[in-house]
């Protein structure tokens, strides 16, 4: 979706803040916000994909005025109603409806550790043929899908040279709507930065982006 | 987003600070909900946030980056296969399931950036600075890398390449800085202490202390 989470190239946001000897978390809030959308992810209920779409899903001034962690809350309180893991009306009260069952969590923390050391990887051993070749010219499409997508707007409608071939991976526009992991080739796709943004760019800079096959056509 | 409208907070332009307690409180109510609804371990929360205050950070990519200064076998291992390497030394897993190193040289400077959200090499970087996830890194990070660069105080001559890596995918960058002059005597321990987070994402370069600096 165009919204403004997707903020490559935009101007009017300022200059950068560089915090001297910045702690992880600035605020224990902050530090329970990132482990509860850790830990409730846990129950498989969204995607990762799934949860970078909801914090899309807030509203551009929302999100521009939210800090960070703000955003990851709001997000997570949408995915545990959304997905019915706690209704509005708890979450509201802040106590569990009367007679509803105890769960028990299935991240406890004895598996913190070990989940963290293997990760979650989004890549698929499928025997798939790359649509691109290394060294090929490519266009980004000019495609504006209204779910989630990772192809940025700065790159749509522009010419690249294919760079990399990642492998096959998990594509983010089904996966975040449970609409299929539909895997495919990822490729590093090299822009020239006057391709992306004419004259104004130093001649011999470039952005490489991280594409799947359903962003490209041949150019 | 219909919760959105109960957790109004003032703006601020720092974008982590002035937190209203209503937010510390609304944390705090849904924690309780979910611990007693069975849903969340809390001790599991207590060790995730342990992992990430204590043990992951930019140490990790330090000494990655000193290892391949001092092993060019190791270096490059590091540059065509960045997953296993780095896991040579202990680290991977959540947020570095599959790591691309990219290299700095005299004329090719790199920088890291994640446009559409925050995505950053937590293995070796561990959770990213305020600013990487800013609105003002994102959104000029790849239109002008080198007015960026300046802010940092990094001023590069048009002889350079500037290569911006916008992270859109699951793959995870991390910038392998040059090693400064005059480190020769070094060992890999006080070459790792002088790699700093800042360089392993491309917006700083790695120097020695100039003498009368605090190590």
């Amino acid at each position: 979706m165009n919204s403004v989470h997707d903020m490559g190239g935009m101007h009017g946001m300022g200059p950068i803040q560089n915090e001297k000897d910045e702690p992880v978390f600035h605020e224990r809030w902050e530090a329970r916000t990132f482990a509860l959308t850790l830990v409730m992810a846990a129950w498989r209920k969204w995607t990762l994909d799934g949860s970078r779409h909801e914090r899309e899903l807030i509203p551009a001034a929302e999100y521009l005025r939210m800090s960070y962690y703000e955003k990851w809350l709001a997000a997570l309180v949408e995915l545990l109603v959304k997905s019915s893991l706690v209704t509005g009306a708890e979450v509201e009260s802040g106590k569990p409806t009367p007679s509803s069952p105890k769960a028990i969590p299935p991240l406890t923390a004895d598996k913190v550790l070990p989940l963290v050391a293997r990760g979650q990887s989004a890549s698929r051993d499928v025997a798939l043929v790359p649509r691109f070749q290394l060294g090929q010219r490519v266009r980004a499409r000019n495609i504006h899908p209204t779910g989630h997508t990772r192809l940025p707007r700065y790159t749509r409608g522009k010419l690249g040279t294919i760079d990399r071939d990642h492998g096959v991976f998990v594509f983010p526009d089904t996966n975040a709507h449970f609409l299929g992991e539909k895997p495919q080739h990822v490729y590093s796709v090299r822009f020239a930065a006057s391709e992306l943004w004419g004259d104004q760019a130093a001649p011999r800079d470039a952005v490489c982006v991280d594409m799947w096959d359903d962003y490209l056509e041949p150019a | 987003m219909e919760f959105l409208v109960n957790m109004k907070a003032p703006t601020h332009d720092h974008g982590h600070q002035a937190v209203p307690s209503d937010l510390a409180l609304r944390v705090k109510a849904l924690e309780s909900l979910l611990v007693e609804k069975g849903l969340v371990d809390p001790a599991a929360l207590d060790e995730l946030i342990d992992t990430y205050e204590n043990k992951v950070g930019p140490r990790n990519g330090a000494r990655v980056v000193a290892r391949a200064w001092v092993d060019p076998a190791y270096k490059q291992r590091l540059l065509t296969e960045a997953t296993a390497a780095i896991a040579e030394l202990g680290y991977g897993g959540r947020g570095g399931e599959h790591m691309v190193v990219v290299e700095n040289t005299p004329k090719l400077h790199n920088l890291i950036v994640c446009t559409l959200c925050s995505c950053y090499p937590w293995p070796v970087l561990g959770l990213p600075p305020v600013w990487y996830k800013s609105a003002q890194y994102r959104s000029r990070a790849v239109i002008d890398p080198r007015g960026v660069l300046r802010e940092f105080g990094l001023e590069l001559g048009d002889d350079v390449e500037v290569r911006v890596w916008d992270s859109t995918a699951e793959l995870r960058y991390l910038v392998l800085p040059e090693r400064p002059l005059g480190t020769e005597k070094l060992s890999e321990d006080a070459l790792a202490a002088l790699v700093t987070r800042d360089a392993m994402i491309g917006v700083a370069d790695v120097r020695l202390p100039k003498p009368g600096d605090h190590p």
